[in-house]
């Protein structure tokens, strides 16, 4: 245990040395080649605190790196403005691929649209999305609404008087009750709480009639609440029971993504390399049960093809942006 | 009999050394000011991955039980909360530590962890499921009135001027609204700078509020730091073992009020060693020796904060909900390793579950011959090391340990700022402590007010949502106590001595 401590003093000393350092010069560092990349260990860098689906996640990757690279893969936290600080400065860190930052959706395109939170959108440059968290419609377990149509039946009824819990404004959770909101035609009351914990609390003591929540939530709290329908393209293996949006007539796919990002001045052949790994990790069949088992669904966006994924999601995070009054 | 034979198993020697490690380096990372429980939960993660679950368990929990407990030296010896939950351990420890009862001070706040600890953990291993019921029954609404009563604490806690309290609250308050507001998402005094952005970090600012003036006026005066302790009174076991008997129900009270205020999520450490400090104080007949060197204000709040351990795992193990943050780092470890919470945990799981409770009881009690041991050195050596070199090695470890919090630069600078602002004011006799209790409930009172307001919209009655619900009005009715005792209390006081010279029969 003292060994462990001193090892983190010592690695508390070079980190705050290297931002320091990093801060001084702002530079691009000498770039390296790919073959032996990764030379070291690598920080990944988480943008919340711990103990969220973005560590869990992170944390399972974590254990299949260090098979794959013999390098290990040291996770960091850098909390604040929902992200916001941890993304604004990733592009001043060391760029040669020894540090990655977890990035989320719709997090990344919806911050920069409104005031300006230190980062833009298309400077972070993701090398992989690897998972999402399938948006949900939760109830508790003795709610009166047995099926969505029920609970589109109250909401029609008497508009703004159910009322949904969710984590965030601007969040997955907000945009995903605006998006049913118009598919629907109802009109519900969104009440935003700090984080998925708070936002199932008020659902379990009876605060809120539903949450907006994932797959991820129903699955850790299996016992107390249950799904009136998934927002993923078919329905997810631990809740075959479940519809889907889509099957009842609402076009609405979708959730938290998570992916990771390299400084921008990272070399193109480490980046690739870095996404390569992450597929592989993506690919490993424990990693797969143990991703799914919480909850999760697995995607595969490596390097080559975020762009083109990047863009789908904007698009639709555009729209719903206008509908919401954040962008014009 | 089972759940004793799941406890027993925590029994293996390599169980107990994993206690004993995880307890010592607990109490090594909470001394140090910034290096907080949560941080040194998180680092430890990784290491228990290769370990079977109830080891890792034991271990967690015994670092997380030892950094608690360790936050109380740097309140005790330089007036700097470890953690939030030792604000309230600074007012009386601190005190002691400069007449020369450092010594006695840190022996009693082993004694009241320890008896913490014990509340605690006995409450999740006896009362876990009812108790995790009454958490789900604090709304919004409820969560907003417990932060204006604590908001009300400060007229009881502030010396002096209560106006001057308030102001200070206020500061705190303003400081709170900085970065982007959690309902809203709106940007708030942020002057377009994207540090400002993370808001001011609770930990950052209790660093700089509390440790600054005192390396201030450390620089500035020639006194010694401490005084010294009478030579060869060793740790004085037998007279602290007779102040934590005379104050029994002292320990008791703040260890039961520590696990209820823990089990709801986010309210924690910080609100329950407050109450049980100020509850110690009311009903003490040396009230008006709290804040001068009490040993019974140590004993309140180190007996609420250790009993927060056991208490907070309540809503993170029944609900999965959990209730401090150094429980959001477990709950992670705990589905990273492939375990559920809820129920299970007490069925299925069970054998890991009370292994871990068990290991939980395991490091309380190994707190007591640690504590003793390492707070003897640690006061001793705080003591007799010289000024020139003690003040630069504390400013350097609140930068390290502010820069640890979040890996942000910045918030050293807020860090310093503060402490130079906090200094300056303290001389106008505005304080620290409520500067950070508005910083700590503001957000807490804030979003509790959004949504409830959301809710009484939703609901039609605004009114009805915010006054007419059992415990919003318990609160109330707490709150209104807390205002007018001590008013109260000095009307009844002059009375009693105008009535002096004509001496009244009833009391």
């Amino acid at each position: 245990m003292r060994h462990t401590n001193s090892n983190k003093t010592f690695r508390l000393g070079t980190l705050f040395t290297a931002v320091l350092t990093s801060v001084a010069l702002s530079g691009p560092v000498a770039a390296q080649s790919a073959e032996d990349y990764p030379s070291r260990n690598v920080q990944y860098i988480i943008p919340f605190g711990p103990g969220g689906e973005s560590d869990i996640s992170a944390r399972l990757q974590q254990q299949y790196f260090q098979d794959i690279t013999d390098q290990q893969l040291i996770i960091q936290y850098m909390a604040g403005g929902g992200g916001a600080v941890g993304w604004s400065q990733l592009n001043e860190m060391e760029a040669d691929g020894h540090t990655i930052m977890g990035t989320n959706l719709p997090h990344i395109v919806l911050k920069p649209m409104g005031k300006d939170p230190g980062f833009k959108t298309e400077d972070l440059k993701n090398f992989y999305f690897f998972h999402y968290s399938p948006d949900a419609l939760i109830v508790a377990n003795d709610s009166p609404y047995e099926t969505l149509e029920d609970f589109v039946a109250a909401a029609k009824q008497s508009p703004g008087a159910v009322t949904l819990s969710g984590s965030g404004t601007q969040s997955a959770n907000d945009i995903a009750n605006q998006r049913f909101q118009s598919l629907a035609d109802v009109k519900t009351t969104y009440i935003p709480f700090k984080g998925t914990g708070a936002a199932v609390a008020a659902l379990l003591g009876g605060q809120v009639q539903a949450e907006w929540g994932y797959t991820t939530v129903a699955a850790n709290h299996s016992d107390k609440v249950r799904m009136l329908a998934v927002a993923a393209d078919e329905r997810h293996p631990q809740f075959p029971d479940v519809p889907t949006f889509q099957e009842l007539g609402y076009d609405m796919t979708g959730g938290a993504y998570r992916g990771m990002a390299v400084p921008k001045d990272t070399p193109e052949d480490v980046t690739r390399k870095l996404s390569d790994i992450f597929g592989q990790i993506n690919q490993n069949a424990e990693f797969r049960k143990k991703m799914q088992d919480l909850g999760f669904v697995l995607i595969d966006v490596p390097y080559a093809e975020v762009d083109e994924f990047m863009a789908e999601r904007r698009e639709e995070y555009e729209e719903v942006a206008r509908e919401m009054g954040i962008i014009e | 009999m089972e759940t004793l034979g799941f406890m027993a198993a925590a029994f293996s020697p390599m169980n107990l050394l994993l206690a004993v490690l995880g307890v010592a380096a607990g109490i090594f990372i909470g001394a140090l000011p910034g290096l907080s429980a949560t941080m040194a939960v998180a680092v430890l993660v990784p290491v228990t991955f290769g370990m079977p679950t109830e080891a890792a368990l034991i271990m967690l929990g015994a670092i997380y039980t030892g950094a608690i407990y360790g936050g109380s030296y740097a309140a005790i010896l330089v007036n700097t909360p470890g953690t939030p939950s030792a604000i309230a351990t600074t007012f009386d420890g601190y005190p002691m530590a400069q007449r020369g009862d450092g010594d006695l001070a840190v022996t009693l706040s082993t004694l009241s962890s320890m008896v913490g600890g014990l509340v605690g953990a006995l409450a999740l291993l006896t009362l876990a499921p009812l108790l995790a019921q009454i958490a789900l029954k604090f709304g919004p609404v409820e969560y907003f009135w417990l932060a204006i009563f604590g908001l009300t604490l400060i007229s009881a806690l502030s010396e002096g001027s209560t106006l001057k309290g308030f102001i200070g609250a206020g500061i705190g308050l303003l400081l709170s609204t900085v970065g982007v507001a959690v309902v809203g998402a709106d940007i708030r005094y942020a002057f377009g700078s994207q540090f400002l952005l993370g808001g001011v970090e609770i930990i950052s600012a209790l660093i700089g509020l509390y440790c600054i003036p005192v390396l201030i006026d450390l620089v500035a005066t020639p006194s010694a730091h401490l005084e010294p302790p009478e030579e060869g009174r060793g740790v004085r076991f037998n007279e602290s073992l007779g102040l934590m008997w005379r104050s029994k129900f002292n320990s008791l009270r703040s260890a039961v009020i520590g696990t209820i205020v823990a089990i709801l999520p986010g309210a924690g450490g910080s609100i329950a060693s407050l109450v049980s400090y100020s509850e110690a104080r009311r009903t003490s007949p040396r009230h008006e020796r709290f804040g001068h060197g009490e040993p019974d204000g140590v004993i309140a709040t180190e007996s609420a904060n250790n009993a927060t351990v056991g208490g907070g795992f309540i809503p993170t193990f029944v609900l999965g909900i959990p209730g401090t943050p150094p429980d959001a780092v477990i709950l992670g470890a705990l589905l990273v390793q492939g375990f559920r919470t809820g129920p299970e945990m007490f069925t299925t799981n069970a054998n890991v579950t009370y292994t871990f409770i068990g290991g939980l009881f395991i490091a309380t009690l190994l707190m007591l011959p640690l504590g003793l041991l390492i707070g003897r050195y640690a006061f001793k050596s705080i003591v007799s090391i010289p000024k020139a070199l003690l003040v630069p090695s504390i400013a350097f470890m609140t930068v390290i340990g502010t820069y640890a919090i979040r890996n942000n630069p910045f918030d050293v600078v807020v860090m310093v700022v503060l402490g130079v602002l906090g200094w300056v004011l303290s001389r106008y006799g505005i304080k620290a402590s409520p500067i950070v209790l508005g910083l700590i409930l503001g957000p807490i009172a804030e979003q509790g007010f959004v949504q409830g307001y959301l809710m009484g919209n939703a609901s039609g009655s605004v009114l009805t949502v915010f006054f007419g619900r059992p415990i919003s009005m318990a609160i109330i009715a707490l709150t209104l106590i807390a205002v007018f005792y001590p008013l109260w209390r000095a009307r009844r006081d002059r009375i009693v001595k105008n009535s002096n010279e004509e001496p009244r029969h009833e009391h």
